[in-house]
């Protein structure tokens, strides 16, 4: 506990003795203040991150193809990684200072990309295997419960992050609560790292997210229970109410009047004080429509829509409204919601000049994010829209980064960022393409020509397969 | 395809009048023939009467013969997709357009999915779209481990989809299976015992009196008959190594069951087993996650495992997502680059997802080749198919041109740009 948070904890122990000891009316005042400085001053940060990047040597891998992730590809590119920061992109002639002990690689014919970052998965929160005791992600006893934190229920010994990382190159990840309630809890994004712990997974300073959704899941859940909401107009009516409620308790801190902490509706605070990033799972673009305007009323920003599958009807307004749409490359008609995805849906939305994101809310799509592109690259192509390779990658790394409010530190290969880093064997959009070694901070987390080099969570031990190429 | 032609096309599948097979020849193609050969440059592929009658580089094409120029384009047999619940959706979670359940009807085994098949479904229509010319469908989910007998269709836009009924029976005998007989593997290896007993009896006194203790109805278990006597292949949903093994053993019991193996994510581990038993496996692709404790050993070198061990492998099992089946052999040609992983070669990847399934179906004379006497199944793609980039050109069942709109593709030419116009995008069609 940090001191501000424990001299909390102290005044509002203060507070209970004052209240409960009949104390004097000087001592009530004072200690009633307390109680206001308590509500405010709160530590925000109560589960913080404790990762600390692994060692790394110096690497430079020169003669690749590199893919910046902010649109920019190298041929023959160098890649220098120092202090487990990106040192250096250039070209092939460029003479780069070589810090002693550098690791030489030879990267032609292969590509280099920035880590690949999916902003929406499940890992740790319905981890590997998939029985009941693992389905950590709904809280679906409330249809609003932004008061529940996604890494509270991360386990991080889910063997999904391990495949993420060996066949998807993923090294940061947003893990969200699932899409049964309107306003699911907050979202985490961790480093993809393997840990003891939550919190030696978390990624420094990314900011906290708030997890919503729209449509059918919520008014199945709780239509299903006999309650509110049952129907689209019911999800809206108990998001305003909700949103009213949290202008309220806003108003009421700003004014120095609040007492006590309520962990829902600061969550809910820090969205609309622009602290707290919305992910809102919609499908309809008659929906995301709405929803815009509902963040307008109440003065908070969407910061993307995750599914968005019917985005390309209206990229024009989430061009306007500077929104990005997470999406799938194709898939399609599961429910009814889904009924109008189409495979050119990414390929419409840089059209039209708004922000796409590939995601993947799947276990097995996560580790083959860079294949969810290429399909939507070639979809785009053969609807006469021609999205380069380089501009592709940004899908997977920089626009995602961004969408996580991450971007300064990861998602592009800029001398000063993290060393997140992929060196594939291949074109990443070729589906015969892997990773063959992943860093995460210029630390080397996977090799796959080192048996060793690769996780295995505590569950594999001991299993059939332990330690196999997954 | 413009309007006209889609109402056209509609009009045939309402009228029941299928297209007519062209005879055609594409050339110029880089030529897949499905058997697990390597691609031919310059191929051509001659279709006449519906079915091929010369494939491969130097191939004469007759004279007056309507002519594709497939340059920089690749050329191959539909693909053929066993296990697959196409036909029997609309929507998966709309009830009403769902017909791959069943578990509150009386029956199980007798069920037979023929009955269901909608050709006009979105489902069947995308799948077409890409490259997907055969399927095999099944299971149900029932109350019973049996999920009823599975159909041969073809992808055809018209009124026929059956190309074969009752091709076989599905059996969950794993976690599924467990669970659907009363909650353990015991109870469904019970079951599944008494039922192919019951069918033994029904077999040899057909009209004759039955045991009065018997548990299925005589519907389901003269079903069963041709699964005892063998004129009906077995299909056997099951995940891990101990289950794979207790299935091979049936046939100590059962001499005459022609099994297959469905799903298999822990095949590697008994692949010699497998390999011996000569039983074919379909099996789930790329899962490597422990997602039950009856997937454990999950890992995507599964199938390169068994196929190096001499079993007969296939793709298959990918249910709802049969556009899929290119990307997920691709990925097994991806894996041959991973040191200590075993994937397949592109000849072997590509034949997972035509003559492989086709083979297990056992409708390799017709069909999952380009040879001559085969269907005219053909598919022209604007890449290399495993490729996830690369999208469908044209294809053709049984020699018929199809097409290949859809209600993606619909919506795709509406929201080419998503301002509207003069008029509302309702009047855009």
């Amino acid at each position: 506990m940090n001191p501000r948070s424990l001299l909390a904890a102290g005044a509002a122990l203060a507070f209970a003795f004052g209240t409960t000891g009949g104390a004097t009316a000087k001592d009530k005042k004072k200690d009633e203040s307390a109680a206001v400085k308590a509500a405010r001053d709160f530590d925000k940060n109560p589960y913080p991150s404790t990762y600390k990047p692994y060692p790394g040597q110096p690497v430079l891998i020169t003669g690749a193809t590199v893919f910046d992730g902010k649109g920019g590809q190298v041929d023959g590119g160098a890649v220098l990684l120092k202090d487990g920061r990106i040192a250096a992109v250039a070209g092939a002639m460029a003479d780069l200072d070589l810090p002693a002990g550098t690791l030489r690689i030879d990267g032609t014919g292969k590509f280099v990309t920035p880590g690949i970052i999916d902003v929406h998965s499940h890992l740790g929160d319905y981890p590997s295997p998939s029985v009941d005791a693992h389905e950590d992600g709904n809280e679906m006893t409330d249809p609003t419960t932004p008061n529940v934190w996604a890494e509270h229920s991360v386990w991080p010994q889910d063997p999904g992050f391990s495949r993420a990382l060996a066949n998807g190159g993923i090294t940061a990840l947003q893990v969200l609560p699932g899409s049964g309630n309107l306003m699911g809890g907050r979202g985490v994004t961790l480093k993809n790292v393997a840990s003891r712990t939550v919190q030696g997974m978390k990624f420094p300073g990314a900011p906290y997210s708030l997890k919503m959704a729209c449509g059918e899941n919520p008014k199945r859940v709780y239509g299903g229970k006999g309650q509110m909401p049952s129907t689209r107009m019911g999800n809206f009516a108990v998001n305003r109410k909700t949103w009213i409620e949290a202008q309220a308790y806003r108003r009421k801190r700003d004014e120095g009047k609040l007492e006590d902490r309520d962990l829902a509706l600061e969550t809910l605070a820090g969205v609309l004080d622009g602290d707290i990033k919305v992910h809102n799972h919609c499908y309809r673009a008659d929906e995301m429509a709405l929803v815009l305007d509902m963040a307008k009323e109440f003065g908070y920003k969407v910061t993307a829509f995750h599914h968005a599958v019917e985005s390309y009807k209206i990229g024009d307004l989430l061009k306007a409204a500077d929104v990005c749409s997470a999406v799938w490359a194709d898939w399609w008609g599961f429910k009814m919601e889904a009924y109008d995805a189409i495979p050119e849906n990414a390929g419409l939305l840089y059209k039209a000049g708004a922000c796409v994101v590939i995601h993947s809310d799947d276990e097995n799509g996560i580790q083959r994010l860079n294949q969810e592109a290429a399909k939507a690259q070639g979809d785009a192509r053969r609807a006469g829209i021609v999205v380069p390779d380089a501009e592709v990658i940004r899908w997977l790394t920089l626009n995602a980064a961004k969408a996580l409010g991450i971007d300064k530190d990861t998602g592009s290969l800029e001398a000063g960022k993290m060393g997140d880093v992929v060196l594939w064997n291949g074109n990443p959009l070729s589906t015969y393409s892997r990773p063959e070694k992943v860093w995460v901070d210029g630390a080397l987390l996977f090799d796959s020509a080192d048996p060793k080099r690769r996780p295995v969570s505590d569950f594999e031990l001991g299993q059939p397969g332990e330690g196999d190429v997954k | 395809m413009s309007r006209r032609i889609m109402l056209a096309a509609l009009a045939a599948l309402l009228a029941g009048t299928a297209a007519q097979a062209q005879d055609i020849a594409v050339t110029n193609a880089r030529l897949v023939i499905g058997d697990g050969s390597a691609a031919i440059e310059r191929g051509t592929v001659v279709v006449r009467g519906g079915k091929v009658v010369a494939a491969g580089a130097g191939v004469i094409v007759p004279a007056g013969l309507r002519t594709i120029d497939a340059e920089g384009k690749w050329v191959t047999p539909g693909l053929v997709v066993a296990v697959t619940d196409l036909g029997l959706v609309d929507v998966g979670a709309v009830d009403g357009s769902n017909d791959s359940g069943a578990d509150k009807a009386p029956f199980s085994a007798a069920l037979d999915l023929s009955t269901a098949i909608n050709p006009a479904a979105q489902p069947i229509a995308i799948a077409r779209a890409g490259g997907v010319t055969r399927a095999a469908v099944a299971p149900l989910g029932t109350g019973s481990i049996f999920a009823g007998q599975g159909a041969l269709i073809d992808l055809g836009a018209d009124p026929q989809p059956v190309t074969r009924p009752r091709a076989f029976q599905y059996v969950e005998l794993g976690e599924d299976g467990a669970k659907l007989a009363g909650g353990s593997r015991i109870a469904a290896h019970a079951v599944l015992r008494n039922a192919l007993d019951e069918a033994r009896e029904i077999a040899a006194l057909p009209l004759g009196p039955r045991r009065t203790d018997v548990l299925l109805t005589r519907r389901d278990a003269a079903a069963l008959v041709p699964v005892v006597t063998g004129r009906q292949p077995l299909y056997v949903h099951v995940e891990r190594a101990a289950d794979i093994r207790m299935a091979l053993g049936l046939r100590q019991e059962f001499p005459a069951l022609k099994l297959v193996i469905v799903g298999a994510t822990e095949g590697w581990l008994v692949a010699r087993e497998l390999a011996a038993a000569g039983v074919p496996v379909l099996a789930t692709p790329l899962g490597d996650l422990p997602a039950s404790f009856e997937r454990l050993g999950a890992t995507q070198s599964n199938v390169g495992r068994m196929a190096a061990a001499g079993v007969k492998v296939a793709l298959g099992a990918f249910f709802d997502q049969p556009r899929y089946a290119p990307q997920f052999a691709g990925n097994l040609v991806a894996l041959t680059r991973v040191p200590r992983a075993t994937g397949l070669t592109w000849g072997q990847a590509f034949a997972a997802i035509s003559s492989g399934p086709a083979e297990v179906l056992g409708i390799a004379d017709q069909v999952g080749t380009l040879k001559s006497g085969r269907a005219g199944d053909v598919v022209i793609w604007d890449g290399d198919p495993l490729e996830a980039g690369s999208g469908v050109v044209q294809v053709f069942i049984d020699g018929v041109e199809q097409p290949l709109t859809n209600h993606q593709t619909r919506l795709k030419d509406r929201y080419a740009s998503p301002a509207e116009g003069a008029l509302p995008k309702a009047y855009d069609w």
